[in-house]
This record gives C-alpha cells, sequence and structure tokens, in this order.
C-alpha cells in the first residue's frame, strides 16, 4: 500500500519528465544516427568541416577561461566574504543574489552598453585622453568572455561561500596556534578542503557558459558563435535540423562527460569523507 | 575569525562587487536618457522610455505572455512537484534512487537542447500548438527547482505529527492539507518565486517555443536590441530588475534570502 503510494504521487512528475524531456531528447539525438547518409555520417560532416571545428573549440576555449577567472575571483570574494562579520555577510549575499536573479538577456545587455562603440569604457578612455577614435569592443571573443564571467560569477561566490562556511573554524585556529602562517593556513588547510567545492562551482560555470546562448548571440554576434547560437542558427535560419541534432547531441555529450568525471574526482578529493 | 583579513583581498572583494553592480547601475542610467540611443552617463532625464514600453505593442503582447506562461508554469510545477517531493521525503525507502536525479534532469540537460527537441518532438512532431508546447517546456524548466525547495522544506518536517493525525483518524488527504502542507508553506512560496524568476528570464527554452504572435518579453528584447537599439530596452530591464528587487524583499520577509542561495 505504501509503496504504491509513494509511486502513485511521484508518477505525474515522472511521466512529465519521461514525455516531455527523456523521450524528445533520445529522438533528437537519435535522429543523428539515423541520417540516410549512414550511422556516423552527421558527426563526419560535422568534423570536416573546419569552420564548425572552430565553433567547438571556441566553445570549449571560452568555457574554460569564463570558468578559470570565475575560480579565481570568485574564491578570493567568497574567501573574504566568509570571514567579514554576520551583518555584512548577508548584505554581500543579498549582493551576489540580486544579479543571478536578474536575466541573462538583461545582464548581457548591460555590457552592450559599456563595450559599444559609443559605450562606457570607449567614452570613458577617450575623455581620459587614452585612445583617440573608439575601438571596437563588442563581437570579439574578450566580449563574451568578459559577460559570461560577469554572469555566472555570482554564481561561483556563493557556492565558494558556503563550501568555505562549512570549513570547521577550529581547524584554522588550531593550524594558527600551531603557527603556520595565514598563507599556509589558506593553502593547507582551507585549500584542499574547499576543492570539492571548487569542482563544483566549476562544473556549474563550466557546462552553464559552454551551452549558453543569448550572451554569445548579443556580445559575439555571427563572427563569435558557439555551439549554443550555432545550434540555433542551424536549426532556425538553415532549417538543417540533421545537422541542429548533431550539435545538441555533442553538447549533451561534452556536459554529462564533464558532470560525471568531475563530480567522481569531487568524490575521491573529498577528505572530509574520509 | 582569528586572522585579519589582507588589505589586497578586501581591495579585489570590492573591485569584484563594483563589477557585478555597476552594470546593473548603467542600466538604470541609460534608462533614463534623452537620447534615441542608448548613452550612459545619461544626456537629459527622461521617462519616455518607459512610456514607450507601452507604446509598443510587441512588448505588451510578450510581457503578458511571459507572465501567463510563468505563473501557470509554475503552478503546473507545484502540482506535478508537490507530490513527487512529498514521495521523496515521504515513501523514499519504497522508490528507487534514481528517482530523485531524474527531477533534476532538466538542470542537467542543456536548456538549448531541450528547447530544440520540444519544438521537434512535441510542437512540430505531435502537432501540439505553440503556446501549450512553451508551456510545457516552462513547466520543466522550473520543476527541478520546485522539487528541490519543497524537499528541502519538507526534510525539516517532522512526519511523526502527521502519523499522529492519521492515527487520531483523520484522512492521509485531509491531513496532507491541514497539517503538512500550511506546516511547509514557506517553501511553497520559495518554490513558486524561484520558478516564476525562472521562467520570466528564460530564454533559451523559449528560442525555439515562440513563434508567430506568440514571444516572451527575453525573446522580444533580443530582437529590439538588435533592431533598434535605442533606451526602451534599459527601462524594461529596469521594470525587470524592480520585479526582482520586490521578489526578494518579499522572499526576505517570508523566509530569509539563505534559501536562494542554496
Amino acid at each position: 500500500m505504501k509503496r504504491l503510494a509513494g509511486w502513485m504521487l511521484s508518477s505525474p512528475a515522472t511521466l512529465a519528465v519521461s514525455l516531455f524531456l527523456i523521450i524528445p531528447v533520445a529522438a533528437t539525438i537519435s535522429a543523428t544516427f539515423t541520417s540516410p547518409g549512414g550511422t556516423f555520417a552527421p558527426y563526419g560532416e560535422f568534423f570536416a568541416s573546419g569552420f564548425q571545428r572552430t565553433v567547438l573549440w571556441r566553445t570549449f576555449e571560452v568555457a574554460a577561461i569564463t570558468t578559470v577567472i570565475s575560480l579565481i575571483l570568485g574564491l578570493l570574494t567568497a574567501y573574504v566574504v566568509s570571514r567579514s562579520p554576520p551583518w555584512m555577510k548577508s548584505v554581500l549575499v543579498i549582493l551576489a543574489v540580486f544579479p543571478l536573479l536578474t536575466g541573462v538577456v538583461v545582464r548581457s545587455f548591460a555590457w552592450l552598453i559599456i563595450l559599444g562603440r559609443n559605450g562606457v569604457l570607449n567614452n570613458t578612455l577617450e575623455w581620459l585622453g587614452v585612445i583617440e577614435r573608439p575601438m571596437a569592443l563588442l563581437y570579439s571573443q574578450t566580449s563574451v568572455v568578459i559577460a559570461l564571467i560577469y554572469i555566472f560569477i555570482p554564481l561561483m561566490i556563493l557556492v565558494l561561500i558556503g563550501v568555505l562556511e562549512n570549513i570547521p573554524d577550529d581547524l584554522l585556529q588550531a593550524s594558527s596556534s600551531l603557527g603556520a602562517s595565514p598563507t599556509a593556513t589558506f593553502l593547507q588547510i582551507t585549500l584542499p578542503l574547499a576543492t570539492p567545492g571548487l569542482i563544483v562551482g566549476a562544473v556549474l560555470v563550466f557546462t552553464a557558459s559552454f551551452t549558453s546562448y543569448a550572451t554569445p548571440h548579443l556580445l559575439g554576434g555571427t563572427r563569435q558563435m558557439m555551439m549554443g547560437t550555432f545550434l540555433h542558427q542551424r536549426a532556425m535560419v538553415s532549417f538543417d535540423w540533421v545537422s541542429a541534432s548533431t550539435v545538441a547531441a555533442i553538447m549533451v555529450v561534452v556536459i554529462v562527460t564533464t558532470v560525471l568525471v568531475m563530480t567522481r574526482i569531487a568524490k575521491r578529493l573529498n577528505p572530509m569523507a574520509s | 575569525m582569528t586572522h585579519r583579513t589582507h588589505p589586497l583581498l578586501i581591495v579585489m572583494t570590492v573591485l569584484v562587487y563594483f563589477f557585478l553592480l555597476g552594470p546593473l547601475v548603467i542600466i538604470f542610467g541609460a534608462s533614463v536618457s534623452d537620447t534615441t540611443f542608448l548613452a550612459f552617463p545619461p544626456q537629459g532625464l527622461t521617462l519616455h522610455w518607459f512610456e514607450n514600453i507601452w507604446e509598443i505593442s510587441a512588448f505588451r503582447r510578450t510581457i503578458v505572455t511571459s507572465f501567463q506562461v510563468a505563473i501557470m508554469g509554475t503552478l503546473l510545477a507545484l502540482l506535478i512537484g508537490i507530490p513527487a517531493a512529498y514521495a521523496l521525503n515521504r515513501h523514499r525507502i519504497h522508490l528507487p534512487g534514481w528517482l530523485s536525479t531524474l527531477f533534476i534532469l532538466p538542470i542537467l540537460v542543456p536548456e538549448i537542447v531541450i528547447g530544440f527537441s520540444l519544438l521537434r518532438s512535441v510542437n512540430v512532431g505531435l502537432g501540439v500548438p505553440v503556446f501549450a508546447s512553451l508551456l510545457i517546456g516552462h513547466t520543466l524548466l522550473v520543476l527541478p527547482y520546485v522539487v528541490r525547495v519543497i524537499s528541502a522544506a519538507l526534510a525539516s518536517f517532522d512526519f511523526s505529527i502527521e502519523e499522529a493525525a492519521i492515527s487520531l483518524g483523520s484522512h492521509p488527504v485531509k491531513t496532507f492539507f491541514t497539517i503538512v502542507l500550511p506546516n511547509v508553506r514557506s517553501g511553497v512560496i520559495a518554490a513558486f518565486i524561484l520558478a516564476f524568476i525562472t521562467s520570466i528570464n528564460d530564454v533559451s527554452v523559449s528560442l525555439f517555443l515562440t513563434g508567430p504572435g506568440i514571444s516572451t518579453l527575453p525573446i522580444q528584447i533580443l530582437a529590439h536590441v538588435e533592431q533598434f537599439f535605442d533606451p526602451t530596452v534599459a527601462s524594461v530591464s529596469v521594470l525587470l530588475m524592480m520585479l526582482t528587487i520586490i521578489v526578494m524583499i518579499i522572499v526576505e520577509r517570508t523566509l530569509g534570502l539563505t534559501i536562494v542561495a542554496k
């Protein structure tokens, strides 16, 4: 009776996820294997094109740079926030949550105003006399990376604050009372204990950057196509659904592999668990 | 709290926060600029661009659609998510471990892949109308938040109270509505708000599920920026930020913001 109740209560949600997520995504992926050209033909075509290899590589590169910079800045910020007095900590957490709750479109759009030809940055630099003519900052890989860091760093900060707060204060006190310098304590106690959290944050930022659409679309344009913008272009501009499905399948494989490998590493590295 | 934080670290943190909030301040400034192009600092002050939002029918329409989809999608996700979260907490021993992973899947699978797949299979494949497909997409998108937040709320609920009510003769369904649900009310509010905000801001799922006549606000913003690049989009963005602030105040009042950070 109880066994049945559990299944019955969870069945509507299970059904919805199966019908509208698992089956459609599986259909998209399987469509790449049943194309007239042969089982792996769409993948052969994808990797045969230099342009498409560039798109895939660019997406990796942009996501990786975004992740590394977010990790460094996020760790420094989270470290300071987690050690600040309680009232200030809550203010800083609220200030990090606010951008996160503001949409990706709005936040990407902000960088159009900043990096545009008549944007805040060009105007300021001209006014300061650093440059004479406005620079073309938009539609470059750098502009996409800056905006992606901007969009995903709150995620990193919030994850890392949580992780750093979970490190017992006794350990840090023991370390310093035994004569370790703050830097040594950070490198030998805090950092190893925070590593699983750093991995979680890195996975979140990497996967989100890798699959992003609005930011590369607005700040990269067609010149800096990434996998997300490329998928949309294939499906809605070229109407080449097999090719779009192939892009989708590659994205799923990259994301699932990243998540599985990294969570396994995070589990193995967790010194608190053992 | 035994060491002083190095001044350089504090400077870095201030810079990061400046980086986090500066662009949002710039949007506020640009939204009241008296120019036909986006400018900051504003040249002259005007609220014209806020009026302009209501004059452009595409914005009016998409704002209505976005709210309809967000509210209906969130309610549908609550309708199927609450029983699922309850089952996961109350009947966990009878349910397989992968079931809770299943409800997190919409976060794991890239949103843009979900959008495209729904277009292929549900909208075109099954012939489901655009609005219904959009609603399905958004329900799916917010389901993980609903299940997780309500599960967290149920985890701290003492089920022996429910047992007591049932053993005293109260019907299980009635017990759920009179005992369990009121006790996790704050979780339900948090789930609603988080889901609503997620849905209102979504781009990647909506991207493929909007068609002629039916579009959502973020998609309309993208289209408008490309064509006009005037401050209207800045004022729409300010309205969305104000909505976010109101939501944050509600969350803070009802349960504290830590629930969002989890």
